[in-house]
């Protein structure tokens, strides 16, 4: 029994992590444009399809993809910010959700008929071992995924913390207005913010190729995990979304001993009312993204 | 109503507009009646879904027009509701006429319970908060094999007679639904509950101060934009005959419903019928010419209506009139 519950706590650490890098993006987008990214779950997909064609057409490792993938991606975030969403910017939320979500219906369409909803693999040719430590096993290549998961977490804090690029946006989110009178082009921010959550969405699609089996209908779940990781732990910071990937990781894969297998995806959205219900600023949401 | 007649009728009436307004309802509801004797049955589809759209829009119109609440809970209801209504008919416990009601009961009930929580909440997370709530029933519904025959969705019980006959049933009863929607609407925004959730629209702390009670308010209105769409789902399943989650939970209809108010004009008692015409008519042109690409096409479309007529396509419309008139 207790290694059962050990193997679980490990598996939600493990899948925690990628929670983090899933909801990364999401939670900047929220917190610094106000949109409620609903085409953040095919993005994610999209970079796992990247990922995906790179290692069937050309043998790259999807360990490596995030180097390709996070450039592309955020060229299309960045367009797709500069030619649509910079119009919508400061509207109510029913605008601004419904525009994403139209948004998503097309860019879900074109994967479904460009890549068919055929759930594809990446299956390696020499298959990763499994380590076993205390009798909990751990899959090597889910171990990877979350320790670069969690690098990329790094990367995005500290771009966000150390760069001008970063304080910039930070500076936005704060206090827009103050922001254009210190010289900040506005709309540009807003651009290269949309174009990080992209990057960042590609770059956890491409760890999760190695992990899921890829589908267009996966983008659903994915942007259901970046929902409640946002509101569980706090939108506004690095910290709530770490807090509230690891939460998630292991609300699921411990509340799943309870409940049965079938009902993880519940347990997530469950939380995520009760958190809304109880504290609606998360556990550790603040105002401003850091 | 009884005290407002009887000080009406103490005035001389304003030159005749109520009996106007009256007669030309009448004629109306007489022709929507007439309409199964004369279209095939390939309309009468056409004619009974966008009742269906018209109903869920009335009903999301109470929360997110006259109060200006995000909801995106439509899905939520239509499938409770549409849940409802199945598993009571297909366990024979009740007969087809009280489906709708016994979905919009089970609605009304959630929507009360929930309600009081999440509508505290505002902007972003009151639409995250309303949008999760189809999530967790969709989860639900394909956990609980038990009662819901999980993932495989349920068969209803066909009604016996022939397809004509079917057909028309369907259609009168989404044709009462919709003039059920329509008159409470009407009510509604006639009445001191109308008149306090605009004033919470406007300015929630402002509506306290003068005595509104808008938590009430605003589960009343909450419980509104539930019930309808509810009964709708309700004869939805009767009528597809088939459900299954991930068909009457689909976001999509969460969509819909906001999208057929923004097209037809948002807080307006006729709003959501024009909406739901305008919609339609654009969904089947879609359905028809490019099937492989239906998603996407309905995106295109709510991209372009949301950057570029946020107002309603009826106003931009209205407006393009007046501007000729005055010429």
């Amino acid at each position: 029994m207790l290694s059962l519950i050990l193997q679980n706590l490990v598996n939600g650490l493990l899948l925690g992590g990628l929670y983090i890098c899933i909801a990364i993006g999401f939670s900047l987008v929220w917190g610094v444009l106000s949109i409620i990214n609903m085409i953040h779950g095919s993005m994610i997909v999209l970079g796992s399809y990247l990922a995906y064609y790179a290692f069937a057409s050309f043998g790259i490792s999807p360990f490596v993809a995030p180097l390709f993938v996070m450039p592309l991606m955020y060229g299309f975030g960045y367009g797709l910010q500069r030619g649509v969403l910079n119009r919508v910017v400061g509207r109510p939320v029913l605008i601004t959700l419904t525009l994403t979500f139209g948004l998503d219906l097309i860019l879900n369409n074109l994967m479904l008929a460009g890549f068919t909803a055929n759930f594809r693999r990446v299956v390696f040719e020499k298959p990763f071992a499994t380590l076993e430590i205390f009798n909990i096993i751990v899959p090597q290549e889910r171990l990877y995924a979350t320790i670069l998961a969690l690098l990329l977490t790094l990367v995005f804090y500290l771009l966000l913390n150390k760069s001008r690029i970063g304080r910039a946006i930070v500076a936005v989110r704060s206090d827009r207005d103050a922001a254009v009178l210190m010289g900040i082009n506005v709309p540009q921010i807003y651009a290269i913010t949309f174009g990080i959550g992209a990057a960042f969405a590609g770059a956890a699609g491409s760890l999760m190729s190695v992990v899921l089996p890829i589908s267009p209908v996966e983008s659903a779940s994915y942007l259901g995990k970046a929902f409640v990781v946002c509101v569980l732990g706090g939108l506004g910071n690095i910290i709530g979304v770490v807090f509230g990937g690891f939460a998630l990781g292991m609300i699921e894969n411990l509340g799943v001993m309870v409940t049965g297998p079938e009902y993880s995806a519940l347990i997530g959205f469950v939380a995520l009312l009760a958190v809304l219900a109880i504290k609606p600023t998360g556990i550790a949401g603040k105002r401003g993204f850091e | 109503m009884t005290p407002r007649l009887s000080k009406a009728a103490g005035r001389p009436r304003p030159s005749g507009v109520p009996s106007w307004t009256l007669w030309l309802s009448l004629a109306g509801i007489a022709c929507l009646a007439a309409l199964p004797f004369v279209l095939d049955n390939y309309t009468m589809r056409l004619a009974t879904t966008i009742l269906m759209y018209g109903a869920m829009a009335w009903g999301w119109n109470f929360i997110g027009g006259y109060v200006g609440y995000p909801s995106f809970a439509t899905a939520a209801f239509f499938g409770l509701g549409a849940y409802t209504g199945a598993i009571l008919l297909t366990q024979k416990l009740i007969p087809f006429w009280l489906s709708p009601i016994s979905g919009a009961a089970a609605c009304i009930i959630l929507s009360i319970i929930v309600g009081a929580p999440i509508l505290r909440l505002r902007g972003h997370y009151f639409a995250v908060a309303s949008l999760s709530i189809g999530e967790v029933l969709r989860q639900m519904a394909t956990s609980w094999v038990g009662l819901t025959g999980g993932g495989m969705g349920i068969n209803l019980p066909p009604m016996t007679g022939s397809l004509t006959s079917e057909t028309r049933v369907f259609y009168y009863a989404m044709l009462i639904l919709a003039l059920v929607s329509f008159a409470v609407s009407v009510l509604v925004s006639r009445s001191r509950l109308g008149v306090a959730l605009r004033c919470i629209r406007q300015n929630e702390e402002a509506a306290t101060m003068i005595g509104i009670d808008a938590t009430r308010c605003k589960v009343i209105a909450f419980a509104l934009s539930a019930a309808l769409p509810g009964a709708a789902g309700a004869i939805y399943a009767s009528w597809i005959g088939y459900i299954e989650p991930s068909d009457v939970f689909d976001i999509l209809i969460a969509i819909k419903a906001p999208i057929i108010v923004l097209l037809g004009g948002v807080g307006t008692v006729f709003g959501p019928v024009l909406g739901a015409v305008v919609y339609l008519v654009f969904e089947e042109i879609v359905w028809s010419n490019l099937l492989q690409f239906h998603n996407a096409m309905l995106g295109v479309i709510v991209v372009v209506l949301v950057l570029f007529m946020p107002n309603g396509a009826v106003e931009l419309l209205q407006r393009r009139v007046r501007a000729e008139g005055a010429r």
